[in-house]
């Protein structure tokens, strides 16, 4: 049991996807802007990469290694695919929001890096959680970033006001920048110092 | 007609780029940073298989997975919408695949050039992105053709000058944990922040 567990949560602090591998950027930038948007993405992300594994594992032995990446591809596109229906039919609005974001989940490196590096390997089981395991990871830094992101762009958290805005009468001054592109990748950037300077053993050599 | 497009060419390369402002081919984009040559490479194919898929994807889109694009075959009642996805993919994957074939053999110096490039391209997001893009934004297969050229070129140009900064970077002398990936954000936030300040001109 052990293993397992260590393979759902080795990814989340020491392989994570975002901070360490540097997989599945795109999106983590894109759709943090709000904590909600980095919510919903977290969870079909999870999802996506959780069953695609799986599936992938129950027939890695079947499948022939010239054409697997197609393979992997038709697999994950179908379940993102099945992911936009849902979005669509249950959080319409915020699936608007996330526009084309959604459908890039098919080329988030997470889905496929995984697929390649664990569930072509193992068992299905294993492969589940190995997913769970990294959209946890993913997860993690998406939630962190929406929360930094619209507490402090905006004064709000979900939409419910946290610091009153200065406009509105209240004291807070909020930062637009932190709506804006350039501030998702700073807070990235400033994450990984972060995690590097407690991990030392993470430390890029010349 | 041309100003169309030409606004439409400097709006894709400049305002809305694909690197800079909707953060798409990230991935590839820090993995290659450390040199401008093969990111100049990686760039030129990029381009070229964009300005291919984007306006094919245009042409299956109108003619196949519109709502009512069937007519022509008399079933103008089926929407196939939702197949949108696993077909760009399909397009996307197959194109790279042809245009391997076509450049080995008519071209083999170019395709020596590209060819550790084009496998990687199927998986980038900028691809995909921009035939999502297309679609959302309902282009037709002119401007389709100038939107993949644009877009395309806006990428290679953004990811050109970030492996110039970080060739020139090698030699500063940054926090020890900061160096190499949180310095590559760092920069790139500051070039997006310096992409912004042409997001005012109208065009």
């Amino acid at each position: 049991m052990s293993k397992a567990k260590d393979i759902l949560l080795r990814p989340v602090f020491f392989e994570n996807p975002i901070g360490i591998q540097v997989l599945g950027v795109c999106s983590a930038l894109a759709v943090t802007s709000k904590l909600e948007t980095a919510l919903v993405m977290f969870g079909a992300v999870t999802a996506v990469t959780a069953f695609s594994s799986a599936l992938i594992s129950l027939i890695r032995n079947h499948i022939p290694s010239n054409i697997r990446i197609i393979v992997q591809m038709t697999i994950i596109a179908s379940l993102v695919i099945v992911a936009d229906q849902i979005l669509k039919a249950y959080f319409f609005s915020v699936s608007k929001q996330m526009s084309v974001y959604v459908g890039l989940i098919i080329t988030n490196c997470i889905v496929l890096g995984r697929a390649e590096a664990f569930a072509m390997k193992n068992g299905p089981w294993l492969s589940f959680l190995d997913g769970i395991g990294n959209g946890l990871g993913y997860g993690v830094i998406l939630v962190l970033l929406g929360f930094i992101r619209e507490l402090f762009g905006s004064g709000k958290l979900l939409g419910f006001t946290i610091l009153s805005l200065a406009n509105d009468g209240g004291w807070y001054q909020p930062n637009g920048l932190m709506l804006l592109p350039p501030s998702a990748f700073f807070l990235i950037g400033f994450f990984i110092w972060a995690l590097k300077s407690w991990k030392k053993e993470l430390i890029e050599k010349d | 007609m041309f100003e169309d497009y030409l606004s439409l060419f400097l709006k894709s390369v400049f305002i809305e780029n694909m690197a800079l402002a909707f953060f798409l081919g990230m991935c590839t984009f820090l993995a290659i940073n450390k040199k401008v040559e093969t990111s100049m490479g990686l760039g030129i194919a990029v381009v070229v298989v964009q300005v291919i898929t984007v306006p094919a994807n245009n042409l299956l889109f109108n003619y196949f997975l519109k709502d009512g694009a069937l007519g022509w075959l008399g079933q103008g009642s089926v929407d196939l919408g939702f197949l949108g996805l696993i077909s760009y993919i399909g397009v996307i994957a197959a194109m790279v695949q042809i245009l391997e074939m076509v450049l080995d053999k008519f071209f083999p110096s170019l395709y020596f050039a590209l060819g550790i490039f084009l496998p990687l391209i199927t998986v980038n997001c900028a691809i995909l992105g921009g035939s999502l893009f297309m679609v959302e934004r309902d282009y037709s297969f002119g401007e389709s053709i100038v939107y993949g050229l644009g877009s395309g070129f806006g990428w290679a140009l953004g990811i050109v000058i970030i492996a110039g900064i970080m060739q020139k970077l090698k030699y500063a002398n940054p926090p020890k944990a900061m160096k190499g990936l949180g310095l590559v954000f760092i920069t790139v936030g500051l070039m997006s922040i310096a992409f912004m300040s042409f997001s005012g001109i109208k065009l």
